[in-house]
């Protein structure tokens, strides 16, 4: 009979979550909870979860490289990225947030996805570019347009970022998707993986930009 | 040898640095707090193994005490300012991708030739672990090179580094408290209860239908944990490896790749995925919190569809 009561840990951190607690103590919590109820005793849960995160360390490594990235853009790597993005003739809000895909796409696919993000160059240049490429073609926009240009320059973000990064061998989930499986004995190369992350980037690319473009005919269609 | 703990040691100075340097900021009214945490960090790789399991337990629990309970906070350590550069952009031109260059292609090339060249034979490095050992190497060689062309202070890589870390925070160690989590919710049997759960609404022998709940299992699941990185070793032990690896026969490299990444359809469509969907709602001053969740939906959804149709594809050719 399999025992269902460990779900209550899935639960607690649902709810964790659904309150706003910090998930550093969700994730405290429910994992405590989860072991208590499968009948270890105290020390032992500790003893289990400090095991484990001390067998999970690889993925503190891929910080090792925030120095470097640090020191460029002590000298002006960001603005860089921005003067290359400025150079483009003929934006579009689609056709902006389509390259911004691709270059976050690429930089995430070679181990660069933390050189842009949402602070970094979502809020100060890919939003205002965004907004100002809708404006300069279609006249001012509504609030709620306004709002879409700039939920949708965030959302090109994070669909570049997820469905490039794992093209990247040295990624904390492909090292994840490592380690789990060699559990079971399927010892597998980093590269292995990374290699059948690029059907999905391809298609997270299509099914995006399709979007992009079908967002600008309808910016276009708007009634002034 | 080179083993992965030479990758933990470099590792671990540098969070050992960040703690240092914490410390010693006296503009940041949280200094302690955060040299505490990146301390315990720095104390995890230089020391872990020799704390034993509830050493590194109770390390765990000051990590997720001094991050929960609001000791640590945001520095500003010195760096270059907007104006200043703008100039750098200007002076070194393009020439300035080529340093950030020079981590991953380390990475690549150091890969290929170690694997593909009699360079692999010699037994230099630990198995499989050569990526992450040339990803250390292009570290240091990238740093030797912006030392050489740009002359920053000595002291800057520390503080630039602390500067990114500290912006990223807690959120930093969080992947590592998840995929712990998934090895207790394993070891408890969550992934027991989920499988026979999931397991109830798969018809027997339809491959298909077994990739199809894998894939929708993966995202509806991470949508609940808010992290893909909490759901694969769960979806992994009740579905992925014992019905599509070994009941029928699946690649397991198919299986773990496009597995994790239907996993990140969810992400896109979760409020538990705070850092990417509710922080740039409120960065960009969206009047809706879930605004960036509902401007992804129409890409998520269709793309989760195509993840699953890839993996019955490619897994079982």
């Amino acid at each position: 009979m399999i025992n269902y009561w460990p779900l209550i840990g899935i639960l607690l951190v649902v709810i964790g979550f659904a309150l706003k607690f910090n998930p550093m103590l969700v994730v405290t919590v429910s994992a405590i909870a989860t072991g208590l109820i499968a009948g270890m005793d105290p020390l032992e849960v500790i003893g289990t979860f400090g095991k484990a995160f001390n067998d999970n360390r690889i993925i503190a490594i891929v910080w090792i490289v925030l120095p470097v990235i640090g020191l460029l853009e002590r000298f002006g790597l960001q603005q860089r990225a921005a003067a290359v993005i400025r150079s483009m003739k003929n934006a579009t809000t689609g056709r902006l947030l389509i390259l911004y895909l691709i270059y976050r796409q690429i930089t995430a696919a070679i181990g660069l996805h933390s050189t842009a993000g949402h602070p970094q160059t979502v809020r100060p240049l890919v939003a205002p570019m965004a907004l100002a490429a809708a404006e300069k073609q279609h006249g001012k926009l509504s609030e709620d347009e306004a709002e879409t240009v700039k939920a949708y320059s965030a959302a090109t973000d994070n669909v570049g970022l997820f469905f490039g990064e794992d093209i990247f061998f040295a990624i904390g989930s492909i090292v994840l998707i490592q380690q789990i499986l060699a559990t079971y004995g399927y010892n597998l190369a980093p590269l292995e993986l990374a290699l059948w992350a690029i059907p999905s980037a391809i298609a997270a690319f299509l099914i995006h930009s399709a979007r992009l473009l079908m967002f600008d005919r309808k910016l276009g269609r708007r009634e002034p | 040898m080179i083993t992965l703990h030479w990758l933990y040691f470099v590792a671990g100075m540098m969070f050992a640095m960040f703690a240092l340097l914490s410390a010693l900021d006296r503009g940041n009214p949280k200094r302690f707090g955060n040299a505490a945490f990146w301390g315990l960090m720095a104390l995890s790789l230089l020391g872990g193994d020799l704390i034993g399991d509830v050493g590194n337990g109770l390390l765990v629990l000051g990590l997720a005490g001094l991050a929960g309970f609001g000791f640590i906070g945001r520095s500003h350590p010195p760096t270059t300012g907007e104006e200043e550069r703008a100039r750098w952009s200007d002076r070194l031109g393009n020439r300035l991708f080529l340093p950030a260059l020079i981590i991953p292609v380390t990475a690549l090339v150091g890969t290929l030739l170690y694997n593909y060249t009699p360079l692999g034979e010699a037994g230099w490095i630990e198995p499989k672990r050569e990526t992450y050992v040339f990803l250390g190497l292009g570290v240091l060689l990238a740093l030797a090179a912006i030392f050489a062309w740009l002359r920053p202070p000595a002291i800057a890589p520390f503080q630039e580094g602390r500067r990114l870390i500290d912006a990223i925070g807690w959120a930093a160690v969080l992947p590592q408290m998840l995929a712990s989590l998934g090895v207790l919710f394993a070891a408890a049997g969550v992934g027991d209860a989920i499988g026979s759960l999931t397991q109830m609404v798969i018809p027997e022998g339809s491959v298909f239908l077994t990739v199809a709940v894998f894939g929708l299992g993966m995202a509806v699941f991470t949508m609940v944990m808010g992290n893909a990185f909490a759901a694969f070793p769960v979806m992994a032990a009740a579905i992925g490896v014992p019905l599509l690896i070994q009941g029928y026969g699946g690649d397991p490299a198919v299986v773990g790749a496009i597995g994790m990444l239907a996993g990140f359809c969810g992400t896109l469509m979760t409020p538990m995925a705070a850092n990417f969907n509710l922080v740039p709602a409120a960065l960009l001053e969206l009047k809706d919190q879930y605004g960036v969740i509902r401007a992804q939906v129409a890409t998520a959804l269709p793309l989760l569809v195509i993840n699953i149709l890839l993996i019955y594809w490619l897994a079982f050719r």
